[in-house]
């Protein structure tokens, strides 16, 4: 049917603001998503504040493996009380020491180096034990680098993840449900007999709880800054475009999942099915850097993990536009991949 | 005059039975043309294919003497037997959602007065009583000023007064020239709202006709009723045909005057005395040998 743009324009604003209107008329659903990631978040702090670690630890640079005689030379790294890191990315390693996740960096190739924080206490402790072990004449011949960054906790580094989380069930839930309640109780029957089209139907869907949950996380993040006053060192504008397009993505699978069923049970355990694993792998909560290589490619395949890895990156590394392109170009992938197979597989009907 | 709507051999299969057998008919611009039969009939079937909500296993439908294009859609009016509106919405914004997804449309406001929604336009739709829903559902059917209107079981479960209601909204627009197609089991419905109707059962058509022709046709008697009770000793030599139903005897009369006259000679108590025509029931009864409401 040829249908002039402006009709279009207008069937779809119709249904967005129903849609929309609908959401913020629901006052249960509205505060609890608001609250729950709040309390998650504080719990967290909570939980992580407070005492520290007790080991200090030391990192290691080894540009290649063979150079790991290292430890004949400092005695320190035998040492019970300090944990050993070994990195093979400078780089990666002074970024740990900014972000106080290292106490002391030394370098495989550059003997008589060591790298601290200026500001962490930690680094200043290993260092007078890195110094202390040694002959005064000996201690001369070691020379101080310093890398200066703001400490960061693990609620800093778990803050993008919970917000992810949060908005990872929200897209998916919310589109999910809905479409299917439609469905069941006969909403979609009776726009399926109206002018409107399934791609008006669904791209007003999709605009609304993109708008619903840009809105829903942005309160949520400054709620949880009140609380935390967490870590942010990039562009909340690239933060922005960041969490649009992870929310768009994870709302374009929700759209594969709510297709065709007009079972809520079925919906409830397919976005469950897509839920866990993300939750699980997405480094919500735990680093994969010491997964296995299967684990972390598994990983790469959900949109969530760009979405975190993409927000950590900006918010405790400063990271720019140019740095997460490629995450937003795997997520502008998966989201084109998803409502195509999501337009293909569209049904009114159940049957 | 060309039929609006022309039905041609449709037939309807599932796995497990086929719920449309080869029904054909025509509807004439207009008029008020019924489907009538029980449950399980296959009238939603039918109605549903027309409306294309179903694709037929074969047959042809025929909208102004054309397969239904596009325009069909933007032209027909259509109510469900079950459906639901969007949650947390007024009536008024229900009504104001689906009226802007149409491009010619009717007057929002004689819509509102000709179904009496104006004094629940504020209140939520999904806290409407059975025949509050019901109109805002017909009012949702005829927002595109459509010139067909579809309704299915359109006072199901609707309280007498309800269905009273309804009727004479069917009845209003008729008189503004639409065309109505409607199913029910109600034969008292039919009668009342069609000028042509079928009867289906199990798929296929057995009679079709205006009610008042289809009476006459099959029936030339009336029913003399009475109580069991009063009339247990005639029972088995009564000189007329008679059926029982449940406590009552019903006397198929060719003539009032003379069946009368006769319980009169018998002395028959005449308390319970009641005379009737014939109705839709008897003929569906007639015709299938069971009932509609079953």
């Amino acid at each position: 049917m040829n249908k002039p743009f402006a009709t279009r324009g207008v069937i779809i604003w119709a249904l967005f603001v129903t849609r929309t209107k609908e959401f913020y008329r629901d006052r249960g659903a509205l505060l609890w998503s608001l609250l729950l990631p709040i309390c998650i978040v504080t719990a967290i702090a909570i939980a992580f504040s407070g005492k520290g670690q007790e080991l200090f630890r030391v990192g290691v640079y080894l540009p290649a493996p063979e150079a790991a005689a290292i430890e004949a030379q400092q005695p320190l790294l035998a040492k019970p009380y300090v944990q050993r890191i070994d990195y093979d990315n400078l780089g990666q390693a002074l970024e740990r020491v900014r972000h106080h996740q290292l106490d002391l960096l030394l370098a495989a190739d550059q003997p008589g180096k060591y790298w601290i924080n200026e500001t962490s206490v930690k680094g200043k402790a290993v260092e007078a034990l890195l110094l202390g072990q040694l002959a005064a004449d000996d201690a001369g011949h070691w020379s101080r680098q310093l890398v200066s960054g703001r400490q960061v906790r693990y609620v800093d580094w778990v803050i993008p993840g919970v917000l992810g989380m949060n908005v990872m069930f929200g897209a998916l839930f919310g589109i999910g449900f809905v479409i299917v309640r439609y469905r069941k109780n006969g909403v979609l029957k009776r726009l399926q007999v109206t002018p409107v089209t399934p791609l008006e139907f669904l791209t007003a869907q999709v605009l609304s709880r993109l708008l619903v949950m840009m809105v829903t996380a942005t309160l949520v993040y400054i709620g949880c800054d009140l609380f935390l006053n967490f870590v942010m060192l990039g562009s909340y504008l690239t933060l922005l475009l960041v969490a649009a397009l992870g929310i768009f993505a994870m709302i374009t699978l929700a759209l594969i999942i709510a297709s065709r069923t007009a079972s809520e049970e079925l919906a409830n355990g397919l976005l469950n099915f897509a839920a866990f694993p993300m939750l699980l792998l997405s480094e919500v909560w735990f680093s994969l850097d010491n997964a296995p290589a299967w684990l972390k490619v598994v990983s790469q395949c959900f949109p969530l993990t760009h979405m975190v890895q993409a927000a950590r990156d900006i918010m405790i590394e400063g990271a720019g536009l140019v740095d997460v392109t490629y995450h937003l170009l795997v997520m502008a992938l998966m989201s084109v991949v998803f409502l195509v197979i999501a337009a293909y597989l569209f049904r009114w009907n159940e049957r | 005059m060309q039929p609006i709507l022309e039905v041609r051999h449709l037939r309807k299969e599932f796995a497990q039975l086929t719920a449309v057998n080869d029904i054909s008919f025509q509807i004439q611009p207009g008029t008020c043309f019924g489907l009538l039969g029980p449950n399980g009939a296959g009238k939603t079937t039918t109605i549903e294919m027309i409306e294309g909500l179903t694709e037929p296993t074969s047959g042809e439908i025929l909208y102004q003497g054309k397969p239904r294009d596009p325009r069909f859609r933007l032209e027909a009016g259509i109510q469900f037997q079950s459906t639901s509106v969007m949650e947390k919405l007024s009536v008024g914004e229900v009504v104001g959602l689906f009226h802007s997804l149409y491009h010619k449309r009717t007057d929002l406001q004689q819509l509102v007065e000709l179904c009496g929604l104006g004094s629940l336009m504020k209140q939520r739709a999904t806290r409407l009583s059975g025949g509050q829903k019901q109109r805002l559902m017909f009012a949702l059917a005829l927002i595109n000023d459509p010139q067909i209107v579809f309704l299915d079981e359109p006072t199901t479960g609707l309280d007498p007064q309800s269905r009273r209601n309804l009727w004479d909204l069917i009845e209003r627009i008729k008189g503004q020239g639409k065309t109505v197609l409607l199913t029910t089991h109600y034969m008292d419905e039919a009668e009342i709202l069609c000028d042509t109707l079928v009867i289906v059962d199990r798929g296929a058509i057995i009679a079709e006709g205006s009610p008042r022709s289809l009476l006459k046709q099959h029936f030339d008697h009336f029913y003399v009723c009475l109580d069991r009770e009063d009339f247990k000793a005639h029972l088995n030599h009564w000189p007329e045909p008679l059926v029982t139903v449940n406590d009552r005897v019903e006397i198929q009369s060719h003539s009032v005057e003379t069946t009368l006259r006769q319980l009169q000679q018998h002395n028959i108590n005449l308390q319970s005395l009641r005379v009737r025509n014939p109705t839709l029931e008897d003929l569906f009864l007639k015709l299938t040998g069971h009932s509609l409401r079953e």
